[in-house]
């Protein structure tokens, strides 16, 4: 047997929400038990496991669950897509067909633009729209553009 | 963003832990030495060659390494961590974050003048590892004539070189900003790339330094938990910029 990278990089690919499961668990089994949190060994584990779960929690995964994701990727059987762009939508819930030509490979050739509006149907009907654009859906109320936008 | 990446390592439990359960100690020791540390590119071969554990020796991490060596002073037949400061380069996969599961413990050992216990561990720790082409979303955190520095909060060694922003663009000196001179029919319109405004961006390269000490001729200090200003990160992201939907998330939404 010789060293190798496993077979199927791709399989060992975790979605955001995996992580925020796996962060949001060990805050609570470590709040539990409660004497070695601050021991300066724990310091590392600490600041990158906070972080990371500050950062993850303001993105869509925050109110994704188990059986979103799986109805999710059921849906996604027929769109022909890669596990890395599956996996992108999952994580990015893109709302704009520009970000779908993003994520998804030569997007130009793969889909026509109502394969687009269809993609984009699907994962905006699925997955939950994350915090931050609900944030932003009522900030935008009453912030005024004075920018013009990039068409 | 995230990867599980299988390793293995011979874990250490001195005995004042034995009255632990040897899965926590193993877990907390794993913790101990990954979590938050970056590594280079290169290959999870260690499951062949623990060996390869032994830090300062990157050369052998992007390679196959059959032979399992003592290292000179241990008794031990597993390669013990030797942790010399935070940002260690460990081996070559990304920014360790936190142990996943243990799939694997083979016997544990005592090693005669060493009362502690060696376990070879079987695991998979959760690695920050985005893929190439990957579009992630993070804040700017300043400018410099280098590029665009970007920031996820976890990790901070993201970088737009001024190439890769959209084009035309500017380096505002004044203002130490870059700024995108997007062209419309009335003209330029200057827009600015701002500390704290979030960006997408595309991964298009990554870079693996070593920074493990060189040894007594080097003039660097050691004990410095912070990245030190001349001292190149272990694990850096390049960005781009230059696609449409690319760059400040406010350039690209409609109210």
């Amino acid at each position: 047997m010789d060293g190798r990278l496993p077979k199927d990089a791709n399989a060992a690919l975790l979605s955001n929400y995996e992580v925020f499961q796996l962060l949001t668990d060990l805050k609570e089994q470590r709040k539990e038990s409660g004497k070695n949190k601050h021991s300066s060994g724990q310091q590392n584990l600490n600041t990158i496991t906070y972080e990371t779960l500050k950062y993850i929690s303001k993105t869509p995964c925050r109110h994704q669950s188990p059986e979103i994701v799986r109805e999710f990727l059921t849906a996604m059987k027929s769109h022909k897509l890669t596990k890395a762009e599956k996996l992108q939508l999952l994580n990015h819930r893109p709302v704009t067909a520009v970000e779908i030509q993003l994520m998804v490979e030569e997007s130009e050739e793969r889909l026509t633009e109502e394969q687009i509006e269809a993609l984009l149907h699907t994962v905006t009907s699925i997955l939950p729209p994350g915090p931050e654009a609900e944030q932003q859906q009522s900030a935008s109320d009453d912030v005024a553009m004075d920018e013009e936008d990039p068409a | 963003m995230f990867v599980l990446v299988e390793m293995v390592d011979t874990v250490r439990i001195p005995p004042w832990q034995f009255e632990r359960k040897l899965n926590d100690s193993i877990a907390e020791e794993l913790n101990k030495k990954l979590a938050n540390k970056s590594s280079s590119t290169g290959v999870p071969c260690l499951r062949q060659c623990p060996s390869a554990f032994k830090m300062g020796i990157p050369a052998l991490w992007r390679g196959r390494c059959e032979s399992q060596e003592r290292l000179p002073g241990e008794l031990g037949l597993g390669v013990t961590w030797r942790v010399h400061g935070h940002t260690q380069v460990v081996y070559n996969v990304g920014l360790c974050i936190c142990l996943f599961d243990i799939t694997k413990l083979e016997d544990a050992y005592v090693f005669p003048g060493d009362g502690a216990s060696h376990t070879k561990v079987h695991f998979r720790y959760v690695v920050f590892h985005p893929f190439l082409d990957e579009i992630l979303i993070g804040k700017i955190k300043g400018c410099s004539p280098e590029g665009v520095h970007v920031s996820l909060g976890f990790f901070d060694d993201i970088l737009i070189p001024p190439e890769s922003l959209q084009q035309p663009a500017k380096f505002d000196e004044a203002e130490q900003v870059w700024v995108w001179e997007y062209e419309t029919e009335e003209g330029a319109h200057d827009l600015y790339m701002d500390i704290g405004e979030e960006v997408r961006f595309r991964v298009v390269d990554e870079s693996f330094v070593d920074t493990s000490p060189t040894g007594p001729s080097s003039a660097e200090a050691t004990s410095s938990s912070e990245e030190l200003p001349k001292k190149a990160a272990p694990y850096t992201l390049m960005g781009s910029i230059s696609e449409p939907g690319l760059g400040l998330l406010s350039w690209w939404t409609s109210s």
